[in-house]
């Protein structure tokens, strides 16, 4: 499966959830910890994010970057492990 | 004036229409307004007369639509006005006080009728306080001319822009429906004599690499409103340092000094004869900016004239103001006639003779 | 916050435009605004159309909208938006001009403006958030408030009897023959985000054909003046707001150009 990965700028967060409901990996969760307007914001708590890009589409603050591997680091990826 | 003398075309005009044409002359963008009496001439002038010289007229939906078109048209750096009577004056004053805040230049128009409410066709000068004292929410003023011949209807047209765009403010002409409907001869200056100033806070799209335009009247945290009032009243004394405009007439010799602006300033200068002939020596003092109001000159005018006669069609309006000029130095008495009622010269004349006749009486 | 477009074989495949500013979003957490916000401005920024974009904000919740829509704005007076955007449009005819209005912006207090704006077939792109209630002054109840509903000046739930009904201006504005383009849309989960933008798209690309106005209402939420969580919020509007506020096209170019 194609990898992907979330920054999520963790002080603008507002921890309103909506991008954990929408992902469909279940890869994002609340933080234990608050950030600096007192909310507990999202982080990713599983390693098995595909860079659907949903969970940016209704971030409502815009909080979401997200990135996908390359198509050309992915296939090279798929071969080694062809190759083994 | 700034237009060149000599190049100016002479027509037989409406107020009203004279005001249009020399709106346009004076590089009118857009115009929106919505009918009334005794204004509407305005608007279908400049319906006829816009579209073949390139601007924009439309007519609005209500008249609080209309200011806020031209909140937008004037945000957006247009040369941009509307004109109404009383009520529909009333209905602006929404987007008058958010122009003044936000700080866009534009004209308002004001061919006064008689009220309160719907109240009559027929011209006044009820809407003075309305006029020079905001009107309304907050503190803020606009400037006021208030022209008394059909020729000052056409002439402070470009005054009013040009000040519109000096200190940045809306800027009303406070005519009534007898100089907006009678016709006169009035001189045009030629079209484009009016220059076009840069209006870098004009929301036409941010550019690459600069700062974007944001034009808004609101300001949440308190410190930084008061920091917008705090522009805005030096920004007002400033204009009435520099834009008081009156006209005086045999003030020099004057012992009694009739006070009168716009249509009522006709009729005193009528009565000002009258009593000259009958030996009184009556001059005459006619404000030309309402806001600024002329209050220095008042101070001198005490030291000589004995007395004011105010004369206003309405319940007594500026006479508050010229008390306050006066400040208790000599009486200030006042004549008035209200609902659209026009006071002849005769009336004023008996007027004059009386409370001469009543101060002799109590000295 | 500026991050590399490209780490490790990773790249960038979504990022916040920079058509929004940086200024954090003043919202409630879960409020749709901030989505709307953000695909008006991926919109902008993907046509290249930021030194051409004039925008209209409102007075409800979205008072601020200028600060984070990083183009050219003005702030009207309650409900006069469309009034506004009209009077910069008709001098700045080549320009993309849209208004961002709540319910009671648009369906209360500017009705008037709304109606004849569209009426006119102003050449501008009108957005339209229905939440059914007003969110900045505490929850009150909107001109699309449903029946039954409760805010703090309909504590016992609106009552058409005394409060009137739902009003369904979008559908009502549709049978102007100044509406172009008319469309319902939402934001509650991603591919309506999705769908919005197309509409989005749609609207601003329409403003060059010069043929009439363009308008989107977003069906939102607000888990504040509706006391939810967001997503309580969200699942509330799909059971209670769509069935009264069908979402999709309500009127498309082809129907008013042929």
């Amino acid at each position: 499966m194609i990898r992907g990965k979330v920054v999520i700028a963790q002080d603008i967060c507002k921890g309103c959830e909506l991008c954990i409901t929408s992902c469909p990996q279940e890869s994002l969760g609340l933080s234990d910890k608050i950030n600096i307007k007192g909310y507990r914001f999202v982080e990713l708590v599983k390693d098995n994010c595909t860079g659907c890009v949903n969970c940016a589409l209704v971030c409502p603050d815009a909080a979401i970057t997200v990135y996908r591997q390359r198509k050309e680091v992915f296939k090279a990826n798929q071969n080694m492990k062809k190759a083994v | 004036m700034e237009h060149t003398p000599g190049t100016s075309e002479i027509r037989l005009m409406k107020g009203n229409e004279a005001l249009a044409e020399a709106a346009i002359r004076a590089g009118l963008q857009a115009y929106f307004g919505y009918p009334i009496t005794p204004q509407s001439e305005v608007l279908e002038y400049l319906a006829v007369h816009m579209p073949k010289r390139g601007g924009v007229v439309l007519q609005a939906e209500s008249e609080l639509a209309a200011i806020n078109m031209v909140f937008g048209a004037a945000g957006a750096g247009a040369r941009v006005m509307t004109s109404s009577s009383g009520p529909g004056i009333s209905l602006m004053q929404e987007g008058i006080s958010y122009m003044a805040s936000a700080e866009l230049p534009c004209l308002i128009v004001n061919v006064q009728r008689g009220g309160p409410g719907l109240g009559t066709i027929q011209p006044s000068q009820g809407d003075y306080f309305q006029a020079t004292k905001g009107g309304g929410h907050g503190d803020y003023h606009m400037i006021v001319l208030a022209p008394s011949s059909v020729q000052e209807m056409a002439d402070f047209v470009f005054e009013s822009f040009r000040l519109a765009d000096k200190y940045l403010t809306p800027v009303m002409i406070l005519s009534d429906g007898a100089l907006g409907q009678m016709m006169e001869k009035v001189a045009l200056p030629p079209e484009g004599s009016l220059p076009f100033i840069e209006k870098p806070w004009a929301t036409t799209g941010k550019k690459p690499g600069q700062k974007r335009r944001i034009i808004t009247s609101l300001f949440m945290q308190p410190e930084e409103m008061e920091e917008v009032n705090l522009r805005l009243q030096t920004k007002y004394r400033l204009i009435e340092k520099q834009e008081v405009r009156y006209e005086a007439l045999e003030t020099d010799d004057a012992e009694i000094v009739l006070v009168a602006f716009g249509l009522a300033a006709r009729i005193c200068e009528k009565a000002l004869t009258l009593a000259r002939e009958k030996g009184f020596k009556v001059g005459l003092l006619r404000p030309i900016s309402l806001y600024p109001f002329p209050s220095k000159v008042f101070a001198s005018l005490a030291t000589n004239a004995e007395m004011f006669l105010v004369v206003e069609m309405n319940a007594g309006q500026m006479v508050e103001d010229v008390k306050l000029a006066v400040e208790g130095k000599r009486p200030v008495h006042f004549k008035g006639r209200m609902g659209g009622m026009i006071p002849s010269p005769e009336e004023i004349l008996s007027e004059i003779e009386t409370v001469i006749e009543n101060e002799q009486v109590n000295t | 916050m500026k991050l590399p477009p490209i780490t490790n074989g990773f790249e960038i495949v979504y990022k916040k435009p920079d058509t929004l500013t940086d200024t954090p979003m003043h919202y409630c957490p879960g409020c749709g605004h901030g989505v709307v916000h953000r695909v008006l401005m991926e919109v902008v920024d993907e046509m290249k159309i930021q030194d051409k974009t004039i925008g209209v904000a409102p007075v409800g919740c979205s008072v601020f909208a200028y600060n984070y829509m990083n183009v050219d704005m003005q702030e009207a007076a309650h409900g006069r938006a469309t009034a506004v955007a009209t009077g910069i449009k008709r001098v700045l005819p080549d320009r993309f001009v849209f208004t961002y209005q709540g319910d009671g912006d648009l369906a209360a207090i500017g009705t008037g403006e709304t109606v004849h704006t569209v009426n006119r077939g102003e050449n501008i792109l009108i957005v339209f958030i229905n939440n059914g209630v007003y969110g900045m002054t505490g929850g009150q109840m909107a001109p699309t408030t449903l029946l039954g509903m409760k805010t703090t000046t309909s504590p016992y739930g609106r009552e058409a009897a005394s409060a009137g009904f739902p009003l369904k201006i979008t559908n009502l504005i549709t049978q102007l023959p100044g509406a172009l383009y008319v469309t319902r849309q939402a934001v509650h989960e991603p591919n309506a985000v999705r769908r919005l933008k197309k509409a989005v798209r749609l609207a601003f690309e329409y403003q060059l054909l010069k043929k009439g106005t363009c308008f989107i209402e977003v069906v939102s939420n607000c888990p504040s003046g509706w006391k939810m969580t967001p997503q309580e919020s969200n699942k509330w509007m799909e059971e209670n707001m769509f069935p009264m506020y069908p979402l999709g096209d309500l009127k498309v170019p082809s129907q008013t150009m042929n």
